[in-house]
Formats: structure tokens, sequence, C-alpha cells
């Protein structure tokens, strides 16, 4: 540690980043969000006879799982990414980061391409309801997810992230992984856990 | 984000330039100054305060008298939900976030909140969102659900009434939840060095208590807020039983977030009591440790209590008996630290202060509507007690008799910091003393009228109920209260007519606030303090002889701030620069609410507006 750096930490905790340490306690905040969501999910889904309803039927998973490996990849290339960036290959991190957009862009396309195929609409009953406010308000989080990258990005543009100051990637990339963990769980009680 | 900069660091980055104006109307919209926002979210509070408190002075007149025609029905409906709305959510809260902005900072010794941008943002979009709930008076019908906005009365009830309770709670949430995480951030990573956890006052535990409590309850409503608002506008069927849905999800997600709110409301005023009674019984705080894990106590048990709202809803014996147990439960930590209060006044020096007098005001207060809490437990009780003037009167007893005393107490305590002037202590105990009897004329008698069966949220009554004594008494008393604010506000105009000469410690304190003139310089402190024990302060200026009697430190020790005249100007302290950003950021919500409501476009103008203000916050520098 530089004497720069002992002048700057005038705090009792030294080592704890607080971007990093404010996107945990909120993410943990949108953990409850979710947790309500799948609590009446379940608790619906437990008082059904048939579920899916029949007049959905057995949902078509080729599209979701399309989606699920883009948010996955994504993820690891965003980590890549933290990497490249916290060992100072600040050059690899800019590459990384835009194709991480980019695959959050594709996944939105795709997904807004899948709700047009569908062949219920939202008032049709409990099903619809919650299929399309969880999954909407998912997708809401990848909007929010993309626009939060592309802030880092201006500020990877402007000079305000560097080796030293990579905080905001840190913050930015725990927000997206969890915005991906939430995808596994709609996939999981959407496509893969239902009667086919 | 580093909220202090080495002296001479260059600026990183940014393409922006920040405003630079220290006085005037755009230094307060730019500001990121947490003292100045804590005043801003103060003011707003109050405001709103006024405003809750006419509509309930209203209430009071429509029920003085059997067959009241004050208001009609319609509007008594918008009247009572919107005192609830605005009591709750835009004065308790933002009143407690005042306290918390001004005072977090000060009293674990950094110079401001881990995000003072954020902070900013979460002040000016606490306001819009009041504002925004508010505007549903001029457009069309205020929300008229009742505060807790039960399904299906809210989602197949006619005009946009509860849209605009919807969307803005929705907004004051989002507001909430930021300030939440910037404030349990600070707390947790901004302290001094050597105010280790267990050094921290008991007030900023509370605090961190509460930005906990606030982070993971209100994502819940949130979940509800965001079904009853589609299934209004968009047509799903979460609530519609006609359609597989539940109403009684609704009553669920609403008092998980519901209970811990309680707590919410009620742990800030716990905190500033627990800070004053020692201060002015000249002994420490008892049992600090029982009080801190008691805190935490009641933060965890607050999850597991929500469904003695509803008792009546019949979700059957087992769970009914369950929760009435765990509502037990929460009140043998509560009685925790009503006893700890209790034994730091007791031998203690007492000095009679108008903040004393509050926080005293606030233990026996508080107690009453503790005990009839208690009572609520026993579930066939609470059948009789349900949607009565009873509970009625518990819930103020709590939250005006209990919450705002120890609220004003601590704008009398504080109030030297924060504007370097005194209130005038003799108004001030004339104010307790009305308002002391104002509250227990108000809502003792609500106790008897509920025992005899009122309904709460009825818009009349008929002579021959024979409720018309104690409804008249109860408006009496109504309006005493409204005389004590006014007597108030007339201390505290009067204050600023007076020269800005309080003393840095005027009441012989024990924390860090009192160590920095009144009011403190923007960079709070010269040096960084070093803190050494609990009530660190307290023993730089007194220490103890064998016997255990209190002898002052000789002025002119370390640290003494008796002895430090000359306090630097902060010359080389980088603070956060102001940003238009936050106030632009925050500007764009309202109208996506409008646009939710009415026309879609003046949504897509809000998000863009949210957008533009976020780049402009990420192009902006760090620091200038």
């Amino acid at each position: 540690m530089s004497a720069t750096d002992l002048q700057v930490d005038e705090r009792a905790v030294r080592r704890t980043s607080s971007p990093v340490m404010g996107m945990v306690l909120f993410v943990a905040g949108e953990a409850m969000f979710f947790a309500a969501f799948f609590a009446g999910y379940f608790q619906f889904r437990s008082q059904a006879k048939v579920w899916p309803p029949a007049s959905v039927g057995t949902p078509e998973i080729s599209i979701p799982a399309v989606l699920t490996a883009i948010l996955v990849t994504s993820s690891i290339v965003l980590q890549l990414g933290l990497r490249a960036v916290a060992r100072g290959r600040v050059a690899t991190f800019e590459r990384l980061l835009l194709l991480t957009i980019l695959l959050g862009v594709c996944f939105l396309a795709l997904q807004a391409y899948d709700y047009s195929q569908l062949t219920f609409g939202i008032k049709g009953g409990i099903y619809p309801s919650l299929f399309y406010v969880m999954t909407g308000l998912h997708m809401a989080h990848v909007v929010g997810g993309v626009v939060l990258l592309s802030v880092v990005g201006a500020q990877t543009l402007t000079g305000q992230i560097s080796q030293r100051h990579h905080e905001p990637v840190e913050a930015a990339a725990i927000y997206w992984h969890f915005v991906d963990i939430v995808w596994l769980g709609l996939f999981t009680v959407y496509y893969v856990a239902v009667p086919r | 984000m580093a909220s202090v900069s080495v002296p001479g660091e260059t600026v990183r980055g940014g393409l922006l330039r920040r405003p630079r104006s220290t006085a005037g109307f755009w230094s307060w919209v730019t500001t990121v100054d947490h003292k100045r926002i804590g005043i801003l979210y103060g003011a707003t509070a109050f405001f709103f305060f006024l405003v809750g408190g006419v509509e309930a002075l209203f209430i009071r007149l429509q029920l003085a008298q059997p067959d009241g025609k004050i208001l009609s029905p319609s509007t008594y409906n918008e009247f009572f939900t919107m005192h609830g709305l605005t009591m709750i959510f835009l004065v308790v809260m933002p009143l407690s976030a005042a306290f918390f902005n001004y005072l977090i900072p000060l009293m674990i010794g950094a110079r401001d909140v881990a995000f003072p941008r954020l902070n900013a943002f979460s002040c000016w979009l606490f306001l819009f969102a009041g504002l925004f709930i508010y505007s549903s008076f001029a457009l069309g019908g205020a929300p008229n659900g009742g505060w807790f906005g039960y399904a299906p009365l809210s989602t197949v009830e006619p005009g946009n009434n509860m849209l605009f309770y919807s969307t803005g709670l929705l907004m004051a949430g989002i507001a909430s939840t930021v300030s939440a995480v910037n404030l349990a951030v600070t707390i947790i990573n901004m302290r001094a060095p050597g105010m280790t956890m267990f050094r921290m006052p008991v007030f900023i535990w509370m605090a961190l208590v509460v930005q906990f409590l606030l982070a993971f309850s209100l994502p819940i409503i949130t979940v509800g807020l965001f079904e009853s608002l589609f299934d209004r506008r968009f047509g799903t069927h979460f609530f519609d039983p006609a359609a597989g849905g539940d109403p009684v999800l609704w009553q669920h997600l609403f008092w998980l977030f519901g209970h811990p709110e309680v707590y919410i409301l009620i742990l800030p005023a716990m905190g500033i009591v627990s800070e004053i009674l020692p201060v002015f019984a000249r002994k420490p705080l008892f049992g600090y440790q029982f009080v801190v894990f008691s805190g935490i106590a009641i933060g965890f048990i607050g999850f597991g209590v929500w469904a003695h709202h509803m008792f009546a809803t019949g979700l059957g014996p087992v769970a009914n008996t369950a929760f009435g147990i765990s509502t037990m439960i929460i009140a043998i930590p509560t009685g925790v630290k009503i006893f700890n209060w209790l034994g730091t006044i007791w031998r203690g020096d007492l000095r009679f202060t108008t903040p004393m007098l509050f926080a005293l005001g606030f233990i026996a207060q508080f107690v009453v509507g503790g005990l009839s809490g208690v009572t609520h437990a026993v579930v066939p009780a609470d059948y009789q007690q349900t949607d009565t003037y009873y509970i009625v009167a518990h819930f103020h007893y709590v939250l005006f008799a209990g919450a705002i005393f120890g609220l004003f107490g601590g704008m009398y305590y504080w109030w030297p910091k924060i504007f370097g002037r005194m209130l005038n202590e003799r108004v001030g105990k004339v104010q307790f003393w009305i308002m002391a009897v104002g509250a227990n004329l108000t809502f003792g008698p609500m106790h008897i009228l509920g025992l005899e069966g009122m309904p709460r949220r009825i818009q009349t009554y008929t002579p021959a109920l024979g409720l018309g004594v104690w409804n008249l008494v109860v408006t009496i008393g109504a309006f005493t209260i409204a005389v004590s604010v006014l007597i108030f506000i007339g201390n505290a105009v009067a204050s600023f007519r007076r020269p800005k000469d309080a003393p840095a410690d005027p009441w012989d304190a024990r924390t860090l606030e009192w160590t920095v003139p009144s009011p403190p310089p923007p960079h709070n402190f010269d040096e960084i303090p070093v803190v050494h024990a609990l009530d660190d302060f307290w023993h730089r200026k007194y220490a103890e002889t064998e016997e255990g009697t209190l002898v002052p430190v000789p002025a002119g020790g370390s640290g003494d701030p008796r002895s430090d005249d000359a306090h630097g100007s902060g010359h080389g302290i980088h603070l956060p620069s102001p940003s238009y950003y936050p106030v632009i950021a925050a500007l764009g919500f309202p109208l996506i609410g409008y646009g939710v409501i009415f026309h879609w476009w003046m949504a897509v103008a809000g998000a863009v507006v949210v957008l533009a203000g976020l780049y402009g916050w990420a192009f902006e520098p760090a620091a200038e």
C-alpha cells in the first residue's frame, strides 16, 4: 500500500469496496422481489388441477433454451472481462464488455420474438398473468443490466475505469450474474419442470 | 465515488463539468452534502406532516357529532386514505431519513455518505413521489381504498384513484430502497478509525437495522404493487378469484412488508430516545448490548408476525396460533428496551429539558400502545378488535404518541447542531405538555369507542349508537395537538430570528456530532476522529475517580473541542461536487407514473429523462 493509499483511507473497514457492498445488498433485496413472485407462482401452481392450463398447453422450449445459453455465456464473458480489467488489460475488458452488452441485446430481441410467437395473451387467466409479469419484469431487469453495463462502458471511455478503479465493473457483474440466475429459475419453472 | 480524495489528486476522467454554486436555490437543487439533504428531507416531511394533519382535522370535524356533513362519503374515503399514506410514507419515514442523513456521517466520523449523488437522487425521488400522489386530487381523485389498499376493492373500483396509489408507492419504494442501500453501506464501510460496530451509538445501530428492514421488505410490497397495477391497467388476474387469482395474496404481500414497516417507523425514534436519555441522565445507556441485540431481534422477528394483521381473514387455527405466539414473542425484545431505558434514568442526575420530556413521553405512551398491541396477539380478542377504533387507538399510540414524540424530541435535541440556534426551552416544554394532553385526549378514548364497537373508516354514525360524547372528546384532542404543532412552528421561526450562537456541545453530550461546531462545516471534521471507546466524546470530557464520581478532564487536553478555538477552514479536503443529474434522473419517474396512468408516450418521455440523468451521471467526473 502506497503512502497515497494510506492518506485516502480514513475508514475503519479498509478492504471492502462500497459499490460492491452496495450492489450485494441491493441484489439481496432484489432476491426478495423475485422470491415473492416465485412464492406466488408455487401457491397458484399447487392449487391448480392442470398446470400449465389446457388453454396454454405445453410451452415450446427451443427458443427459451437458446435464451438461457445466451445469458449464461454473457455472464462468463463479463466475468472474463472483469478479470482482464483487474489485471490491467483494459482493452481486452472493453471488447468483452461490448460483447456482453451485445449478448444482452440479443437476449432481449429473441425474447421479444418469443413473446410474439405465443398463442395466449396476458388477460387469459392466472397462468398468463404470472408468466408475462414474471418474465416481463425479468426482461426489464435485463434492460436495466444493459443500461448499467453501458454506463460502465461510458465510464471506461472517459477514463474513469482502470485497474485501480474497477469497482463499478465488479458491482455491475454481480447484478448481471444475479439477473442470469433469476432467468435460470424462470426457465426451470416455466419450461423444464412442466409435464411433457 | 470516493467521498474523500487526497489533496491535489487529479480529476479522474469525465466529459461534463459539475455545478459549482455553494449558495442559493441551485446550490440546494444540486447539493450532494448529506447535511443539506437531511434538511431537505426534514423540511419536506414536515410540510407533509402539516398536510396530513389538516386531513386528520377534517376527519375529526366530520366525526365530532353524529350525522356529520362536513365531508361527503367519497371525500372522506380519500381523506382517511391519504392521511394514512401521508403520515407513514411521507412523514415518519422521511423524517427518520432526515435524521439518518444528517447524523449518520457525523456520528460515525465520516465526511459524507457512501454514495452522495444517490443520496440526492433518493431525496428528490421521495419528494416527487409525494407530489405525484397528491397531484391525484387534481387529476380525478385521490387514493381511496385505505392505506393498505386491499384487493379486490383496489383493483375493481372505477377511477384512477388506486393507480396513483400503486405507482406513487412504487416510486417512494425505489427512493427508500436506494437510500437504504446507501445508508447501510455508509454505516458498515465509512466508520472512522476505532469506531467498531460495538462503539457505534445506539441510534446508528437502529438506523442500520432499519436500512436492512427496508432493503428486504420493500421489494415484497413492490411485487404486490406491480401485480395490483397490472390487474388494473393490463388485465391480469392476480387478485381476481373468478379467473383463478387470490385476493389473500395481496394481504400476504402487503403485510410481509407492512409489519417490518412498523419497525421501520418506530426503531428510529427508539434510537433517538436511546441517545437523549443518557445525555440528560448523565449516565451511560443501561445495557448497551441488550438494546442493540433487542433491536436486531426485533428486525428479524418482525418478518415473522405479519399474519396477525390477518387473523380475521380465515387462515385457519394453526396459522393464527403460530402468528399469535410469534407476536407475543416480539413483545419481549421491545420490553427489554423499555427496561433498559428505565435502568438508564434510574438514579440518574436528570435534567428535564424539552428533548428529555419528549423522550420520557415516548416511553410512557409507547408502553400504552405496546400493551394494546399485545392484546392483538390473543386471536379471539383480535376477532373483536379488528377494524374497530381500538386498532386506530393502538397504532396512533405507537406511531403518534410514540414515533412522532421521539422525532420531536430529536428535533429539539439536534436543532442547535443543525441550525446553530437553540429552540426556546420554556416554549418547548409548554408545547410538550399540550401535545401530550392532546395525544392522550385524542387516542385514549378511541380504545373505548373501539370496544363499544365503532368500526374504523366509517364516514358517520347515528345518534342512537351513543358514540357522540367520546367522539367529541377525540376531536377536541386532535385540535389540541394542532395547537401544539403551531407552537412548535412559532418556536422554530423565532429561533431563526436569533443569532447563530449555539455552542458546539450545548447539552454536554456523548457522541461525535457534538465535537464539531454548530452548524458543522461542509467537511464535517477538520481531522477524522480516532475513536477509543463507546461514548468517546464523553470520555474525552470526563474521567471517573475511584469512588465513581465524574471529574472533568482539564480543558486543553487532547481532543477537547473547548480548547479548539480556531477550527480549520477545511482547505485541502476534497468533497464530492454538486451534480445536476440526481434531480434530473428523479424527475423522469413521475413522468413514467403519469404515462402508466394516462398516455404511454409520457412514460417513454419519462424513461428518456431517466436515461439522460443516468448517462449524465456517468459522464461527469467523479470529483472536481
